[in-house]
């Protein structure tokens, strides 16, 4: 309970029957729930309660999961510790002193801890995946469009997912096959997640599994980090799994592209917090311009509110096409990388995050820092593609995560590949 | 100073229009709540409306259905596939602090409007028009934008389709606007995709300038550089074809006086004031907004190439009016008059169908439309009516009755009380009196007026119109007095 895992405890009952009957799910705090506050982290949203349920809180419900609490996350989705929520860090149960990683931390210490058995969070640019791989355990950041974002507060909207945290694939898999599918409300699902049965795949059969492990994924990564990677790999290989490397060289500019476009997409999805309808207004009167640029200034911390800044930049006239859409076009040269890289391989393998949790504290001060390591995640997120971090082992103690990512739509191979490890 | 005045006979007026229309939709254009008024401010709203956090628009295609009609009636082309973008400002009635519009992609590009105007054809330019969301509306308390006390925010309207319809510069005075707002709205109107009857549905701006004669080339056209050489005022505010017109006849007239006394002419917004019929100054151009465009990524791009194919328009006024002409041989006056809305001219097609398309079209064009006029009465106030009026034109055509007595009791009963022409008929006794009956009171009339059958042997013209007198007053004026002066002849010779 000392961690700070919950912004919000609540006690959310949903159906008698269902597939998830009896189990506990905690649900990131930028996931609408109706009659429960939902503050995403922030100030600005301290005592906002939303009219309607998310779909996946709805389809939580209906499938009889009982939902314990609203997690602590980075503000707005917007950190990769934790450590910018306006209601204070959380720590790692699995490694105590340090961060749970982000923005989805107190998901990820809520399963680690025992909080809850299953939990949800989003992944803009890993923000499931680096969490997971902080508190070891499984994380899956869908393909874009598998599972319906109506009720996610936008931080990135044509990068990110809602994902599910648990102890094992196999039920995060149940999870995913409760969320997945398309869903009216969200013009951007798919039906390729209709009917699915993500959870019969975990049966950790990876014989034959060809694994390509990009180079540039290892470059720079932590020595502790790369050696439990292989370690975990050397165990796929024992069951069947054949490795070889191959190469994506657009991702050393995926970071760069990643935060042109979340922070511009953020400038945008966060006007919407002026104090007018809902959140912080500060309560001043006078010119309206004035009272919504102080509204703001309370409202939203420093991280969010130099992504705002950037994006705004990065969208204005003049620097629109030297950034914006350089951006674009990058993102649109990382998608081909992987499709190419996904056709000698049927799933890419990586450390999840290259270095291991950092201590309490330690990051904040360089943003920067922070960023670079999001490296091996953000470029699955510009190419919309799915991905699973599970628990490689640790490294000085402190664990590490190996990431799968596969070809759009691909979740059941890298649920069968992931079960091999957990 | 001299070189510099110009004489206001070398001045051209140049306007151009951005005309905001709202489409008519059951729903708003991206979230299932009606776009019907409603009786409380923030009634017709929703999470996705109020741009609640989480909230995602989904496209209502029967607004994209809408605009591809006009596309197709304004002869424009229609992309691939069209998407939308997000124009970032913000403003107290943007629920989201930006407008999802479209930008790069219209779903209509390069169209144009044939008008008339004072008879004369034009060809007016269509550059764009584009699908976007209107905002809510704002309602200052205490006084104007800039002295209210406070301000409160409805967003009904939040959400509602518009259509904006951009213009090229073609317009050379106020007039010419003016019938262009006229036309647009008749062919919009024929489309069923708009009402100009909903408070709200048609919202102008209007760029002028005004540029020096000499600068114009020989067929009228201007280049770019002589308008973009000119300062130009955008004025908002203008609700309909008149105001457009005293709006624009206001700031042509501001401008050349400016010009005139060697003043600049400020690049501008100005506010058409419609109570005082002035514009008045709201920031000047220096301010322009950036508004930071790009993609909605929660609309992915619709593909509508087959939507031209597959969907129908409907025959557009020129085109009816012309064909009236020659299909049921009728004036230009009175085609104009039976095509004025797409529900007159259906209506004048089914009665005409029926009978001699030139008694249909006084019944129709003269007789009702004008006894609805007089009424503050729509054609679509009667349009489930049409079996009646048919049958009151049947009457008519049958000599049932006569014209004065079907105009001046059947219909003024129709439409005052809601009668039955028939009901009407017998209640009143106006069927045309029978022929022995007639022939009774002639008779009759005859008998009783001794001295006036002398007055009209004796050649006394004015004996028969006393006659005849005679015998309508018997009838209860049901018999036709021509018949009846025939009659009463023919008795008084045998």
């Amino acid at each position: 309970m000392s961690e700070n895992i919950f912004i919000t405890e609540a006690e959310i009952a949903g159906d008698a029957e269902g597939p998830l009957a009896g189990k506990t799910v905690a649900v990131k705090d930028n996931i609408s729930t109706d009659g429960v506050r939902t503050t995403c982290g922030s100030r600005m949203l301290e005592e906002y309660v939303p009219p309607y349920d998310a779909t996946v809180v709805s389809r939580v419900k209906d499938a009889g999961a009982t939902i314990v609490g609203k997690a602590n996350m980075d503000e707005f989705g917007m950190g990769t510790t934790t450590e910018t929520s306006y209601f204070g860090p959380t720590d790692n149960p699995a490694a105590p002193g340090h961060v749970p990683g982000g923005s989805s931390g107190g998901s990820a210490a809520a399963v680690a801890a025992g909080e809850a058995d299953l939990a949800l969070g989003s992944d803009t640019g890993g923000s499931v995946r680096c969490p997971a791989a902080f508190c070891g355990v499984v994380g899956i950041k869908p393909t874009y469009g598998l599972v319906s974002r109506y009720g996610l507060v936008a931080y990135a909207n044509s990068l990110e997912q809602i994902g599910p945290f648990a102890p094992t694939v196999e039920e995060a898999a149940e999870l995913l096959d409760v969320i997945a599918g398309s869903d009216e409300r969200d013009a951007t699902t798919r039906t390729e997640g209709d009917d699915s049965n993500y959870a019969a795949a975990a049966d950790g059969d990876v014989d034959g599994l060809s694994i390509g492990v990009p180079t540039e994924l290892l470059e720079g990564a932590d020595e502790g980090v790369v050696e439990t990677f292989w370690d975990a790999i050397a165990r796929l290989e024992d069951q069947g799994a054949t490795t070889h490397e191959v190469s994506l060289p657009s991702v050393e500019h995926a970071v760069e592209a990643y935060y042109v476009i979340a922070m511009s997409e953020a400038s945008s999805n966060l006007a919407r917090f002026d104090g007018v309808r809902y959140g912080h207004s500060g309560g001043y009167d006078g010119n309206w311009n004035e009272t919504f640029g102080r509204a703001r200034e309370e409202g939203f911390g420093d991280e969010v509110k130099r992504r705002i800044l950037l994006g705004t930049y990065a969208l204005s006239a003049g620097y629109h096409d030297k950034y914006y859409k350089k951006a674009q076009d990058a993102r649109a040269w990382v998608k081909q990388d992987f499709d190419e890289a996904l056709s000698e391989a049927d799933v890419l393998a990586s450390p999840t995050m290259p270095v291991p949790p950092f201590e309490l504290g330690e990051s904040l001060d360089d943003p920067l820092q922070m960023y670079l390591a999001d490296a091996n995640t953000v470029p699955v997120n510009l190419a919309d593609l799915p991905a699973i971090s599970v628990p490689a082992g640790e490294a000085d103690g402190l664990p590490v995560g190996l990431q799968l990512v596969g070809p759009a739509f691909g979740e059941k191979r890298l649920i069968r590949a992931g079960s091999a490890l957990a | 100073m001299t070189a510099q005045t110009v004489q206001q006979g070398d001045l051209v007026t140049v306007i151009g229009l951005e005309v905001h229309v709202q489409l008519e939709t059951n729903t708003k254009i991206f979230c299932s709540c009606p776009t019907e008024p409603a009786d409380e401010p923030n009634e017709n709203v929703c999470p996705v409306c109020l741009g609640l956090p989480g909230a995602l628009p989904v496209l209502n295609e029967a607004a994209v259905e809408a605009a591809v009609k006009v596309g197709k009636a304004i002869d424009a082309d229609i992309p691939e596939e069209t998407r939308f973008h997000r124009k970032n400002y913000y403003y107290p009635d943007l629920p989201k602090n930006f407008q999802i519009t479209q930008y790069d992609e219209p779903i209509c590009a390069d169209g144009e409007l044939e008008i008339s105007v004072e008879g004369e054809r034009r060809t007016v330019a269509i550059e764009r028009a584009h699908l976007e969301e209107d905002p809510g509306s704002l309602q200052h308390v205490g006084g104007g934008i800039d002295t209210a006390d406070y301000t409160l925010v409805d967003y009904n309207r939040a959400g509602v389709p518009l259509m904006e319809i951009v213009t090229a510069p073609d317009f050379r005075s106020p007039s010419e606007v003016r019938a262009f707002l006229a036309d647009l709205e008749e062919v919009l109107e024929y489309l069923g995709v708009f009402d100009a009857g909903r408070d709200g549905s048609l919202r102008v701006d209007a760029n002028l300038s005004i540029i020096p004669a000499e600068e114009t080339n020989g067929d009228g056209t201007i280049d770019e550089e002589a308008l973009a050489a000119a300062n130009r005022t955008e004025v908002k505010n203008i609700s309909s074809h008149k105001g457009a017109e005293k709006a624009l006849a206001y700031e042509e007239t501001r401008q050349k006086n400016a010009i005139q006394r060697g003043r600049a002419v400020e690049q501008e917004t100005r506010h058409w004031d419609e109570s005082r019929g002035i514009t008045v100054s709201m920031r000047s151009k220096e301010e322009e907004k950036d508004y930071r465009y790009f993609e909605e990524a929660d609309l992915p791009p619709l593909r509508v190439s087959d939507w031209k194919e597959e969907i129908a328009i409907p025959e557009l006024p020129t085109a009816r009016r012309e064909r009236f002409q020659v299909e049921y041989d009728l004036s230009e006056e009175a085609a104009s008059k039976l095509t004025s809305t797409k529900q007159v001219a259906d209506f004048y097609e089914d009665v005409a169908s029926e009978f001699d398309p030139d008694l249909a079209a006084t019944w129709v064009a003269d007789e009702l439309l004008g006894e609805l006029n007089y009424r503050d009465m729509e054609i679509t106030d009667v349009e489930d009516r049409l079996g009646e009026v048919n049958r009151l034109v049947e009457l008519v055509a049958t000599d049932e009755i006569t014209a004065k007595n079907a105009r001046e009791a059947v219909l003024r009963g129709m439409l005052d009380d809601g009668d039955e022409p028939d009901t009407i008929v017998e209640r009143e006794g106006l069927g045309k009196t029978g022929e022995d009956e007639v022939q009774q009171a002639v008779v009759e009339a005859i008998d009783e007026n001794p001295d006036a059958v002398a007055d009209y042997h004796a050649g006394e013209g004015g004996a028969i119109n006393f006659l005849v007198g005679q015998v309508m007053q018997k009838t209860g004026g049901s018999a036709d007095p021509g018949d009846v002066n025939q009659l009463l002849r023919a008795e008084l010779e045998e």
